[in-house]
């Protein structure tokens, strides 16, 4: 549904994107993240023909951005940042508004404007203005907005931005009751909202793709590069000589301990597993092994490690 | 036919900010008022003068009677014209400003709608509203067919108040796209004020004894056109310089929408 290649854009001499690629295919809701000034948010202008690229292409339903704007306009939501809003204007004559320019024929005006307001429940605000509505039923009255014309690509910056928890999760449920008859693009700088609601995740960071893939993939994919918390009997000096003299281990540190019971964090090299090397040694050098567990990164801990750390993205990227 | 329903979209939208805010209605009060009391003055003017020559007339025989549309309507269409170089940077400095500020030209950019429909329509929101304050300046002038004994001529009157359309139009356009140029409206107020200002002082350049370059210049100044039209006289020339400022205004604003997003 969307092709992207070797996308990028310049401002000057600042890169904003550079050279990122992805596909969305027809029904998935894929999750653009990254931190703030990462390209996110241009990227998505580009995608809905608010700028042109600098370089490369992109098809959203078949269509170049560049080429046949107007084609690929008509299939496009599009939700900014900050809900493009009438302050002054009823709720209702907004969406009518709205509606007239996305090409909804006169006919269906009606249906479509009490669909969307229903489906995005704004309904009971319908004749208030803008202007005095909360900051939740803007996002909301934003999101009627992009769904307005029934588009196959729904494309939404940040919708969760500046949202009470309660809003989050409602805005949420309304996401994923879009995808399937709609292509959801979102973007995001909060994590849990990835895992959450997208079913594929796009990590961008100072304008490049750092990572693609599914949130569980994602988090399976680093987790060899995980730690191993090694809970062992005994002196505390020996177990970390024992842990450390395991071959492929990186690292091991101590996390204190309780009732005579040594914890130790390891670190071990990615795509190894050295649980059963690690409980050989602790057992052989004559300490209880009291526990012996994988902790799996959160997917915040695989982003902090991809777009802090240049040496881990490039395995990343690469891969 | 999508093209006239997306610049009808426009205008309807334009108009309800127009009128759901006080702009409309300041602007259609100032505006009437005006030309109330220019016309108020205007006719005890013709009152006075026409006394004037009837005294003359009894004395030295003869007499001769003063034309409505020479010594009452012309003078008001000209004042008029001031009116509207100052009401006319209201109606046009918050068309793109306001959009930019408000984000909201993100969605007409994104929505599909031509750069060219949405300048179009904007423009034609404000000329509309403009030609409706023109139609309700001109209930004045249609009183005098109720009480003069003869009635001015009304074919002078119709092209005057078409030059005065035209003229207040080409402000219109430039205004629209000083507004395309700053996220302020302010700004973009004053600045269209400073350029409708130098377009109506290039007038004054006209000197008949003057050379080739001031006639020039008179020629592009908008009240040198205004002249012939409020005497009544259709001159195509006119007609022509009024609506290439108003392409040339629009022009520049299409452009200036267009090349914003490059730049961007």
């Amino acid at each position: 549904m969307i092709e992207v290649d070797g996308l990028t854009k310049r401002y000057g001499r600042a890169t904003a994107v550079d050279g990122v690629s992805f596909r969305v295919e027809r029904g998935e809701i894929l999750g653009f993240l990254g931190p703030n000034g990462a390209g996110k948010t241009t990227t998505m202008r580009i995608l809905t023909c608010y700028l042109p690229p600098t370089d490369g292409t992109a098809r959203v339903a078949g269509h170049d951005v560049f080429a046949q704007p107007m084609e690929v306009k008509k299939r496009v939501g599009y939700l900014p940042e900050t809900p493009p809003l009438y302050p002054d204007m009823s709720v209702r004559d907004y969406l009518d508004f709205c509606a007239r320019i996305k090409g909804v024929p006169g006919s269906e005006r009606r249906t479509r404007v009490a669909d969307a307001m229903e489906k995005c429940r704004v309904g009971d605000v319908r004749d208030k203005l803008i202007a005095k509505l909360s900051k939740g039923y803007r996002q909301r009255v934003g999101l009627a907005q992009a769904i307005l014309h029934n588009p196959d690509v729904l494309i939404l910056d940040e919708p969760t931005a500046g949202l009470d928890p309660k809003q989050i999760i409602e805005t949420r449920e309304l996401i994923r009751s879009l995808a399937g008859s709609h292509t959801v693009v979102l973007s995001t700088h909060i994590l849990p909202e990835v895992s959450m609601t997208c079913g594929r995740v796009v990590i961008i960071n100072k304008g490049r793709v750092v990572a693609e893939d599914t949130p569980d993939n994602l988090t399976r994919r680093l987790k060899g590069a995980g730690t191993i918390r090694v809970e062992a009997r005994g002196d505390a000096a020996a177990v970390l000589e024992a842990v450390r003299a395991v071959p492929g281990v990186l690292a091991a540190h101590p996390r204190g301990g309780h009732d005579g019971v040594v914890v130790v964090d390891v670190e071990a090299e990615a795509g190894r597993d050295v649980r059963a090397e690690l409980a050989w040694a602790v057992v052989t050098k004559g300490h209880g092994l009291v526990g012996l567990q994988q902790m799996g990164m959160s997917l915040e801990e695989i982003f902090l490690h991809l777009t802090t750390t240049d040496a881990a993205a490039e395995p990343a990227s690469a891969a | 036919m999508t093209a006239l329903r997306n610049v009808a979209a426009i205008v309807g939208k334009e108009w309800r900010h127009y009128f759901g805010s006080p702009i409309a209605w300041v602007a259609l009060f100032v505006w009437t008022m005006l030309f109330g009391i220019f016309f108020y003055f205007a006719l005890s003017y013709f009152l006075e003068a026409s006394m004037r020559v009837a005294q003359q007339g009894m004395e030295f025989g003869g007499g001769m009677k003063l034309s409505l549309n020479e010594v009452m309507i012309r003078p008001l269409f000209h004042n008029m014209a001031v009116v509207a170089l100052f009401i006319a940077p209201m109606l046009t400095m918050r068309l793109f400003a306001e959009e930019k500020r408000q984000g909201t030209i993100e969605l007409l950019a994104t929505s599909p709608v031509s750069d060219l429909q949405v300048v179009l329509g904007k423009f034609l929101a404000a000329a509309g509203l403009y030609a409706l304050m023109i139609l309700a300046g001109l209930v004045n002038v249609a009183l005098m067919w109720a009480y003069a004994s003869s009635p001015p001529e009304w074919k002078p009157i119709l092209t005057g108040a078409l030059g005065l359309f035209l003229l207040g139009s080409c402000f219109l356009a430039m205004g629209t796209f000083v507004s395309t140029l700053t996220r302020n409206q302010i700004v973009a107020g004053i600045l269209s004020f400073c350029l409708f200002l130098g377009m109506w002082t290039l007038g004054w350049a006209e000197d008949p004894m003057g050379g080739p370059v001031s006639k020039v210049v008179a020629y592009l100044g908008v009240t040198t056109h205004l002249e012939d039209l409020v005497k009544g006289v259709v001159d195509l020339k006119d007609v022509v310089f009024y609506l290439s400022v108003i392409t040339f205004g629009l022009f520049l604003a299409h452009q200036s929408v267009e090349s914003q997003r490059w730049r961007a």
